[in-house]
């Protein structure tokens, strides 16, 4: 396998968990003469995000193909207080076989899976268990989920649980209320002790983007948690009232592209909440093109968090292949 | 390429706009556009070849109208003229309300015909070009429904000779036809011969809408056909396009009595300060630059970025011009689509080839192996001095310098012939809004760039024209006041030979807040009705006309004063002349011969009536369709010369300057020309009013030897007159040079109303200002 940045890995080649392609984000002293210097304009965000899905569309084959490309970075996902362990063996089958095995056979994309499942900790060793010998990781959302408010020794600990269970992914929540008063200092800090938790488990940072006030606000709170050692960038627990969107999304992409150029680090995103329709996974999937590049369409830099997206995605591939348009009752529930 | 293929490069592949109802509903009409003339088409040749841009491949036949088809058109306009604007404007209302909706129902085949014909992406056509020619008939359905009400005293100007250019072919035939329409107008428009198929497509649309026939003609053909337009019996023209082109129009109606605007050319700067939203800004370029392949009148194409971000933007800036993808217009992923024409594209190659200052970076993204394709291209390192600093590209190039500090930003910006508009990007409130106003610009927008509405005017200064488009302002260049105005005769001075009585006194020129000897060292005797020596009056020439130009220009302070400020002395000037009414009165009828009392206390009124409006002609917040407001900001135009009128030597003297002076204009007027004494007088009244120096300035002398040198001097910004002197043609004609405001009187008394004086003291300027955190 190859560790060269520079080479854009091939779909045998692709493995879920970033450090194995590329050098991982160390993160930097904390910079607060750059996190300063950030600006985002709101009215010019949101034009841009706008206009971006009539500047680019996508059809046919290449629909199709960039829809699988969506389903591989699927963190599927159940997050609920009803989740039981069935419910969650029942998620990780589907995040095995996302789309049916006929589909995937006429697309000739056999073996197409998502890009990990994602559960709440107590959750973490039965879909372990459940995914063993798939190679699709399990994310765990680990730090008093979704408010982060719980006390900070426990947060920490409940990390190294779920890393001890078996996850190779922590979904972190930061604490809001350090971006609301710009308490840069205690936000790197708290980053900082949450990476280290995480070990080799790769770390996303939710940055809980709908309570954060300002488009401005998600800008620095992104180079904050970049410059703590954050894997991959988040918009959202899905909890918010607003999760993600295409202005928080540009908003973010465009820090993880002035990290890079600073740093050298590729940095993930992962967009979450929100984003049920396969036409929307397209926009996105263009944006993350255009703004960063081909380089981070693989599921080591690009997740979608999201639980009924697999669904449409399901009915407009069988689309694809009948020309008719299909029901969602022949698609296997996850 | 199989399914994982693409899984695995991820590329965009195709996605083609179908061509296939554009194209039938051409051949359906014989593959050729021809003149649409008194509701009827017709004749169809197919004199000249129309190119599909992209593929350089034929796509229509256009027939080029020949005179006598011309003079059809423009007689069917006249013959519809009358019971068009008859009907009223509720009754025109319903037309363009109709065209609105036409549009819209249409408005694919409009789109794909428009990417076809010019070159532009399907996306542009689509959700730009087209949704805005709608909306502004949508605005204007609106206008005519209030115009009856809310301007009584004004009507529709006639016939109107409206001629656009390629680059937005049906959004500019709507910017024309709209508020032509809404005010009563009939018009004759030539679309470009590059792209004239849009307007075949909007002829048929007219049919169905039921606009009675002749009250919208559309004639096609080639620069000739538009001057013959030019040339006919109309009562206006409206021209978009090129500044050498709207310069040679100018000349050719010089007075002809002709109303003229004109929309031209532009080297639009955009502003990036050093606490910009950089990746915005970043992204507003492509919008500005890489909209319609930079073949924007308004495109910002100057870029202006702070000295100590500029590596950093530009870094940026090449990473998102390598992203932008170039090629078939109707691929719905395409950035960039193709040039309008294989000459257009020469000119911009050439343009480029020629320059060798700077870093040229040339876009890393692939062009297309045929069609008219030019990659977009950053030339940064640039000066002032530079010739592409200057020049108008009109391609998808953008130069690039930088600043240090606010004051020079704006020295920068506004080091240029042009005037259209201007980008600021600043997150700092308070730092936009000052560079906002002291830019030389019909339009400003705050962090962004390319917004435009029909509600909000659009429109240049200096080089790049005058006259508005859209909101009530684009209205009122269609209509003018219901008076009949009377033939000014001209007076002859009275001749005489007697003594002057008293002690002599010496009339002198006022310049720069001095009495000053005229250049010429010669004067002219004036003498009363009777014969008597009244005084001699200074007859000024060039070099006194020069010193009160500079003498304006030192007074610019004048500009940024408050209306309170200006109102203050205003009446202030008003009381002083009140306590000498019996003096200037008496000065009256000894030159007149006719008692002068009335007169200045008319004087004195108009003095207070513009006193009244310096802090009451306000702009307006117009209600545009985004998120935050378009100010329409009246500024004073900038340095006026103004040729009195010569019955009233005090009135036709203190009315343009009270209105001028209210406004923050400086102003240089030449007095009534047989009775200049009551001018040279009345400085001694701005003497003792607290006017500054330089603000008004008064010459005495020969209209006729002044005229051109006023019309033709680069550093004045509009010229008036008023003077019975047969001087409108030479004013309008050497205008031309810097293609300044002119307002005439082609040798009638048309007494101007207290707004008409304001709107032509004043200039709008568009600020758009988005909100949103």
């Amino acid at each position: 396998m190859s560790l060269d940045p520079n080479v854009t890995p091939t779909t045998t080649m692709t493995a879920n968990v970033p450090q194995i392609h590329l050098p991982r984000n160390a993160g930097t002293e904390l910079d607060l003469d750059w996190v300063a210097a950030v600006q985002a304009n709101t009215s010019a965000i949101e034009r841009r995000a706008a206009t971006l899905p009539g500047r680019r569309s996508v059809k046919k084959a290449h629909q199709a193909a960039w829809l699988c490309k969506a389903v591989s970075v699927i963190d599927l996902t159940t997050l609920s207080g009803d989740d039981t362990h069935m419910r969650v063996r029942r998620l990780c089958a589907k995040a095995r076989q996302p789309v049916s095995a006929q589909i995937l056979d006429q697309l000739g994309m056999t073996g197409l899976t998502t890009g990990a499942v994602c559960v709440y900790h107590d959750m973490v060793a039965t879909a372990v268990d459940a995914l063993d010998g798939s190679g699709i990781p399990v994310a765990a959302v680990s730090t008093g989920f979704p408010a982060g408010l719980s006390p900070l020794d426990l947060r920490i600990e409940e990390i190294r649980r779920s890393v001890a269970d078996g996850a190779q992914e922590i979904d972190i929540v930061i604490s809001r209320r350090h971006v609301l008063t710009q308490n840069w200092q205690a936000l790197y800090d708290e980053m900082r002790m949450m990476r280290e938790a995480c070990g080799d488990a790769h770390v996303k940072a939710i940055l809980a983007t709908g309570e954060l006030g300002s488009l401005r606000n998600v800008a620095r709170a992104s180079l904050i948690c970049m410059m703590g050692g954050a894997d991959f960038i988040k918009t959202s627990t899905g909890k918010e009232s607003v999760n993600a969107t295409l202005p928080v999304t540009l908003t973010m992409l465009r820090a993880i592209r002035a990290y890079e150029a600073r740093t050298g680090f590729k940095v993930g995103y992962k967009p979450a909440g929100g984003i049920s329709k396969a036409k929307d996974a397209l926009v996105y999937l263009a944006m993350i093109k255009d703004e960063l590049g081909d380089r981070w369409l693989q599921p080591d830099l690009f997740r979608f968090g999201a639980s009924s997206l697999l669904g449409d995605i399901e009915r407009q591939l069988e689309h694809h292949l009948t020309g008719r348009y299909s029901a969602g009752y022949r698609h296997a529930i996850g | 390429m199989t399914i994982k293929d693409i899984f695995d490069t991820m590329d965009y592949g195709a996605a083609p706009e179908s061509s296939a109802e554009a194209m039938a509903w051409l051949a359906d009409r014989g593959g050729i556009a021809g003149p649409f003339i008194d509701g009827t088409w017709g004749p169809l040749r197919d004199d000249i070849t129309i190119i599909n841009p992209a593929t350089n491949e034929r796509l229509a036949g256009l027939t080029k109208c020949t005179n006598t088809e011309i003079k059809e058109a423009v007689k069917a306009a006249r013959r519809a003229q009358p019971k068009w604007e008859k009907q009223g404007g509720p009754a025109r209302a319903r037309v363009l309300y109709a065209l609105a909706r036409l549009i819209q129902k249409n408005s694919r085949l409009l789109a794909v015909m428009e990417s076809l014909d010019n070159g532009k992406p399907i996306r542009e056509a689509r959700d730009i070009d087209i949704p805005l020619a709608a909306r502004h008939f949508y605005y204007h359905a609106g206008l005519a429904q209030l115009l009856d009400e809310e301007q009584p005293d004004r009507q529709a100007i006639g016939v109107c000779g409206q001629i656009i250019p390629w680059n937005f072919p049906l959004l500019m035939l709507a910017w024309k036809i709209a508020p032509a329409l809404a005010a009563g107008c009939t018009v004759v428009l030539k679309p470009a011969e590059y792209t004239s198929l849009s307007a075949m497509i909007f002829a048929e649309l007219c049919q169905q809408a039921g606009v009675p026939k002749g009250v919208i003609n559309i004639i096609t053909g080639d620069g000739e056909t538009g001057e013959a337009l030019v040339n006919a019996d109309v009562d206006k023209i409206a021209f978009t396009g090129s500044t050498a082109v709207g310069r040679r129009i100018r000349k050719a109606t010089a007075g002809t009595g002709k109303a003229l605007t004109l929309e031209l050319g532009g080297k639009s700067p955009y502003i990036v300060f050093d606490d910009a939203d950089i990746d915005s800004a970043v992204e507003g370029l492509v919008d500005a630059i890489w909209f319609n392949q930079g073949q924007v009148c308004c495109a910002g194409s100057r870029l202006i970025v702070q000295e100590g971000i500029a590596e950093d933007f530009y870094a940026r800036l090449r990473r998102r011009m390598d992203g932008l993808r170039i090629g078939d217009p109707l691929d719905k992923s395409i950035d960039i689509g193709a040039i309008v024409d294989p000459v257009q594209l020469k000119t911009i190659s050439d343009l480029v080839a020629t320059n060798s200052a700077g870093d040229t970076y040339i876009a890393e993204t692939p062009l297309p192996p045929k069609g008219n394709f030019y990659p977009p291209t950053l030339i940064t390192g640039l000066h002032p001095a530079d010739t592409l600093m200057q020049e108008e590209i009109f391609g998808p190039v953008l130069v690039a310098t930088t600043f240090r500090t606010p004051a020079e930003a704006v020295e920068v910006a506004n080091n240029t012939r042009y005037g259209l508009a201007a980008s600021v990007w600043s997150e700092n409130i308070n730092l936009a809004l000052d560079i906002a106003p002291k830019l030389a610009a019909g339009i400003v927008w705050v962090n962004g760039t390319n917004m435009m509405d029909a509600a909000a005017p659009f429109g240049g200064i200096r080089e790049s024209g005058f006259g508005r488009e859209g909101g009530w302002e684009g209205l009122t260049a269609y209509t003018k006041p219901n008076v009949k105005p009377k033939a000014l005769k001209p007076i002859a001075p009275y001749s005489g030979n007697g003594a002057a009585l008293g002690l002599d006194r010496t009339a002198k020129l006022y310049i720069g807040g001095k009495q000053a000897r005229p250049d010429s060292g010669y004067s002219r005797a004036i003498y009363g009705p009777k014969g008597a020596l009244l005084g001699q009056a200074p007859e000024a020439n060039r070099k006194d006309l020069r010193n009160a130009v500079e003498a304006m220009n030192a007074a610019k302070g004048w500009s940024k004063t408050s209306g309170h400020l200006r109102a203050q002395i205003l009446y202030y000037i008003g009381e002083n002349l009140s306590a000498r009414a019996a003096e200037f009165a008496a000065r009256i009828k000894d030159m007149t011969g006719k008692s002068g009392t009335e007169e200045v206390d008319h004087a004195i009124n108009t003095l207070f009536t513009f006193a009244a409006w310096a802090d009451k002609y306000d702009g307006a917040a117009r209600g545009v369709p985004f998120r935050g407001t378009a100010l329409a900001m009246h500024e004073p135009v900038g340095n006026l010369a103004v040729f009195c009128e010569s019955h009233w030597p005090l009135l036709s003297l203190v009315s343009p300057m009270a209105a001028a002076v209210s406004m923050g204009n400086r102003v240089t007027l030449m007095a009534s020309e047989p009775f200049p004494l009551a001018a040279t007088d009345f400085y001694q009244v701005l003497e003792t009013s607290d006017v500054p120096a330089g603000v008004v300035n008064i010459l005495t002398g020969t209209h006729a030897d002044l005229a051109p040198q006023a019309a033709g001097h680069a550093d004045i910004d509009a010229v008036w007159s008023f003077s019975p002197a047969d001087i409108s043609a030479v004013i309008e004609r050497e205008a031309a040079g810097n293609l300044k405001r002119t307002w005439v009187n082609y040798g009638k008394d048309h007494a101007p109303g207290a707004r008409d004086l304001l709107a032509q003291a004043t200039e709008v300027k568009t600020v758009w200002i988005p909100y949103g955190e």
